[in-house]
């Protein structure tokens, strides 16, 4: 009769329903791209597959009936796909350019002891080394010329140094803006500064970071009178800038779930306001508040143009004043000037790698404390 | 009248031979589990053609869990079990191949909250005829107009059936909530608790209507209000913690109960 | 039997005192005062760096400005216009949107209307939405370089026996790619707002009427969420019209000498070029107002959007306290 017909009647809505699954599934997919193909440029470095020595052992043409078409593959780089369709005359051209390229190296590099060092090796992508023309081992990021640095931890030192005077910067900030408005300030105030601190996070960073340069820069070098105008520190106030809607709406946001009967049992006990978030609300919503901070971070950490309009060269120092070059500006600045598949090419990639997997890591401990958070207020109620 | 062309399902019609009708919806042995939790106890009861049921009992005795049994809205809730048969017009709703969609269409509901769509009024109502094909515009206007009138609404709306139904009081949305659910002409009605959100003028409006309604359809109405059900029910089921505890035509029930609890009920003990 | 009374162990209170402050609660004024100051600092910041560009930009501001295709020189300023920049971040937007916002949207019905509470998938799912929100912007750059450059266009144009590089290398669809992943979580989460703010009476109500799921979704939810997307698709495209790291490396271009008519076309783009004539500039004074007011033009565009999708998030809520 008429209401026999199950789910087969409807194949459309079956239909339907799979689709939107697999269009969601997607989601998943995407970070999972992005991971892979990031990595993928990058992997060479991590397997030793690359040598940037500017001085190598040197195959003659002749000698190319010694070695086995592996050993020829690996010394010409090349990929077994490429090395196949090559013809033995092709393979003897490609060994007489190498011979002739070794042979055009300048005497001065020719002597200098590091010529052999392949640079992407990990003691040197991580420790200090002494080079020639130094007179102490250091730690130097310096990817043009002959001898190619690519040490780095000034990278990671500029990085943290920014991040960190950023957030100290932003968290003071965004957390009291965060507090007087979800628990002092007034229904109206709140209806206004809310999204007014949440259109900061409308203006792009080309312009804060524009702003930093032409302005910032000069009042602060007024303020403390520092010798370097451009330095860390002007960059992490300005990315504190940036980073400070992002920590105010989560903390604020956490600060706002905690059930009102707490505010409102210590309101009735006769506690003031102040009191009451003090003492009652910041505990109960700290959680929510950390993760904030871890948030905005990962936030920090992950910051381009901002850091790239304010700083420009690569010190290895850990003052403050100096100027300081991040992960993420290193990356954007020298891509367009390294060779597609050469070694410094694949050490940016690797950089991003690098990146990606730190702010996973913190998104995900940022994740992770505010749904244990979220959880723990709804099991109290 | 406008046709949706759907064949009726009457207890008559699936009678095999003799001369007293098989009841409507006959519900057997129905237990049904929220996850280890047993809501309801093996229920078995008839209930009747063209006639008002009330099922009555203190909060969270089961009543209306089993009625949304009867339209299978149980099956939205994650975690439920249901065990024994429901018979709606001989078939058995739970059956694998049976089309929930279908379902309910024949058995519509009205919602203790009143929920119109934020649409018109007109469309309220039409949004039932448009789902099951119906678009020829003169055939909605007469069935929209048809429905508008039996539940006592035309008069107060004809002239502004294309403003919002937001726009009207609690007691007209009820009516609009069963405007919409009778367009369709369902052969029963579930009502659970649909006066307990009005002023008693509305309820009273709508005990009115619910009278009127059942000389067209089978109604089955979930009320904690006992003299609602005294009023308005041919026949009364009363229910606690989960079992039925007593059946039968409303006024023995509520004068002459055969069970202490029932007794205990209906004059005030508890609940 | 011994009954304590509050007089026996509060100090104790005259006779007919008025309910007034024993004495200035210090305390609660001062960090009461110093976090109000914080709020007001920060205000004054977005105040300070308003009035600064909108100051300085507006003279340099014109009809004239915003609808020429600028020479070579950017410098003269009779000649000069930053319509191109314009017109790229325009339109590399505009892509972004044809494939952000049908993904977005029906990822955030699976996830209110389809998804089970209880599934492993559902929150794995729901934590790459998280992470992708959290991917540096310039980690989508390089993605978009290695992957949709890379391996996608160069396999494209090997595919269509392209002598050169047509779509293996950097291209406004690619871009608009790119911004389309690195977007997707903020329409997500502005539908799934939206969606979670329909009381599930509407749906239950359509249900009851022998609604299909899916026929519930189309003509009762998701009319009543297209507010919530249209703001969600608005501050998509706000923040991509102001990220420059995710296009660096694949399609923006400093100088382009037509406007950008294809999707292998590379594009201008205001932010970049913002970017690039303040870092490498010679000399900054005599660029200074063009430059402030290329910058307002961006600001202009992004804070209009953003406070276009302010006000229509207010009324939405407005009206949905209305019906719940």
């Amino acid at each position: 009769m008429g209401i026999h017909r199950g789910h087969r009647a409807r194949p459309l809505e079956w239909l339907a329903e799979r689709f939107i699954f697999l269009v969601s599934l997607s989601t998943i997919l995407m970070v999972f791209l992005i991971f892979l193909f990031v990595a993928r440029e990058a992997l060479p470095i991590f397997f030793g597959g690359a040598n940037t020595a500017p001085l190598q052992t040197v195959l003659s043409p002749e000698a190319m009936n010694q070695l086995s078409p592996a050993q020829l593959q690996a010394y010409l780089e090349l990929t077994p796909q490429q090395f196949a369709t090559l013809d033995r005359e092709s393979i003897q051209a490609l060994l007489q350019v190498k011979q002739e390229a070794q042979d055009e190296i300048p005497a001065q590099v020719r002597s200098d002891p590091d010529a052999r060092v392949n640079t992407v090796e990990w003691k040197y992508l991580l420790g200090p080394h002494q080079w020639s023309g130094y007179d102490k081992p250091e730690y130097i990021w310096q990817p043009v010329g002959q001898i190619q640095k690519y040490n780095i931890i000034p990278l990671l030192v500029g990085t943290l140094k920014i991040t960190l005077i950023g957030l100290l910067f932003a968290v003071p900030l965004a957390v009291g803006a965060a507090i007087y408005v979800s628990q002092l300030a007034r229904p109206r105030v709140r209806e206004i500064v809310k999204p007014a601190i949440e259109l900061l996070s409308g203006i792009p960073s080309v312009v804060v970071g524009f702003f930093a340069l032409l302005i910032l820069a000069s009042v602060l070098q007024k303020i403390f009178g520092y010798p370097v105008r451009l330095n860390a520190f002007v960059a992490g106030c300005a990315l504190g800038f940036a980073v400070i809607p992002v920590i105010f709406s989560i903390a604020e946001d956490a600060l706002s779930s905690v059930p009102q009967a707490y505010t409102q049992a210590a309101l009735a006990l006769g506690a003031s306001r102040w009191q009451t978030a003090w003492q009652i609300v910041l505990p109960a919503g700290l959680p929510g508040v950390f993760a904030a901070a871890v948030l905005g971070f990962g936030r920090a950490i992950g910051e381009t143009m901002i850091v790239l309009m304010v700083c420009s060269a690569s010190v290895m120092s850990w003052n403050i004043f100096d100027s300081a070059r991040s992960i993420t500006t290193t990356i954007a600045a020298e891509m367009a000037e390294a060779v597609t598949g050469g070694p410094h090419y694949r050490i940016l990639f690797m950089l991003g790698a690098l990146l990606f997997a730190g702010t996973f890591i913190s998104n995900l401990i940022g994740g992770v404390v505010i749904q244990r958070f979220k959880l723990k207020l709804e099991g109290k109620r | 009248m406008a046709d949706i062309s759907l064949p009726k399902i009457t207890a008559t019609a699936t009678a095999a031979a003799g001369p007293s009708a098989r009841p409507l919806i006959q519900i057997e042995s129905v237990s049904l589990y929220y996850g280890a939790s047993q809501a309801l106890k093996t229920i078995s009861l008839p209930l009747a053609e063209k006639v008002v049921t009330a099922f009555i009992g203190p909060s969270g005795c089961g009543k209306s869990t089993l009625l949304r049994c009867l339209n299978r809205m149980n099956d939205l809730i994650d975690n439920v079990r249901i065990e024994g048969s429901i018979r709606i017009g001989g078939h058995d709703i739970y059956d694998r191949d049976v089309d929930v969609i279908e379902l309910r269409k024949r058995v519509g509901m009205v919602f203790q909250k009143s929920n119109p769509f934020p649409k018109s009024i007109y469309e309220n109502v039409a949004y039932g005829l448009r789902l099951h094909g119906l678009r020829n515009p003169a055939a909605l206007d007469e069935a929209v107009e048809k429905s508008l009138q039996q539940s006592a609404l035309w008069e107060e709306v004809k002239d502004r059936l294309h403003s919002s139904a937001l726009g009207l009081s609690g007691g007209q949305q009820q009516r609009l909530c069963i405007a919409r659910a009778i367009a369709i002409r369902p052969e029963i009605i579930l009502m659970d608790e649909p006066a307990s959100a009005l002023d008693p003028i509305a309820t009273a409006r709508i005990e009115e209507l619910i009278l009127d309604l059942k000389k067209d359809f089978t109604i089955v109405i979930v009320t904690h209000n006992m003299q609602q059900a005294a009023r308005i029910s041919d026949q009364t089921a009363f229910f606690y913690i989960g079992e039925l505890v007593e059946f039968g035509p409303t006024g023995r029930i509520f004068t002459n109960p055969t069970q202490k609890r029932t007794e205990d009920y209906v004059t005030g003990r508890f609940g | 039997m011994n009954t304590l009374t509050p007089s026996q162990y509060l100090p104790e209170t005259p006779p007919g005192r008025h309910f007034r402050a024993e004495k200035f609660d210090v305390g609660s004024f001062f960090f009461s005062g110093l976090t109000g100051l914080a709020t007001l600092f920060i205000l004054a910041i977005l105040g300070v760096i308003l009035t600064n560009i909108i100051l300085n930009g507006w003279s340099a501001l014109s009809w004239h400005f915003v609808s020429t295709i600028p020479k070579k020189d950017f410098f003269d300023a009779a000649t000069t216009g930053v319509l191109p920049m314009i017109v790229g971040t325009t339109i590399r937007v505009f892509v972004m949107t044809i494939f952000v916002i049908p993904v977005g949207v029906i990822t955030a019905i699976y996830l209110t209307e389809y998804a089970p509470n209880t599934s492993i998938i559902t929150r794995v799912i729901r934590a790459a939405v998280n992470n992708l929100a959290g991917v540096p912007s310039i980690v989508f750059g390089l993605f978009g370089l290695g992957f949709f450059i890379h391996f996608i266009g160069k396999n494209l144009d090997t595919l269509l026996h392209h002598p050169s590089a047509v779509w293996g290398q950097p291209a406004l669809i690619w871009a608009a790619l790119t911004l389309a992943i690195m977007t997707l979580p903020v329409v997500i989460v502005a539908t799934e707002e939206s969606l979670k703010a329909i009381p599930p009476g509407l749906r239950e109500a359509s249900l009851a009427l022998g609604a299909t799921k899916l026929e519930t979704i189309l003509r009762i939810v998701l009319p009543q969420a297209l507010p919530g997307i249209l703001t969600g698709g608005i501050l998509a495209v706000s923040r991509a019209a102001g990220e420059v790291a995710p296009i660096l490396f694949t399609g923006v271009a400093y100088y382009m000498a037509s406007l950008p008519s294809r999707l292998s076309d590379q594009f201008m783009d205001l932010g970049y070029h913002v970017f690039v004539l303040s870092t490498q500039s010679p000399n900054i004074d005599q660029t200074r107002p063009l430059l402030y007011a290329t910058v307002l033009v961006l600001l202009i565009l992004t804070l209009a959007l953003n406070i276009v999708a302010i006000l229509i998030r207010a009324r939405v809520r407005k009206k949905m306290r209305a019906l719940g």
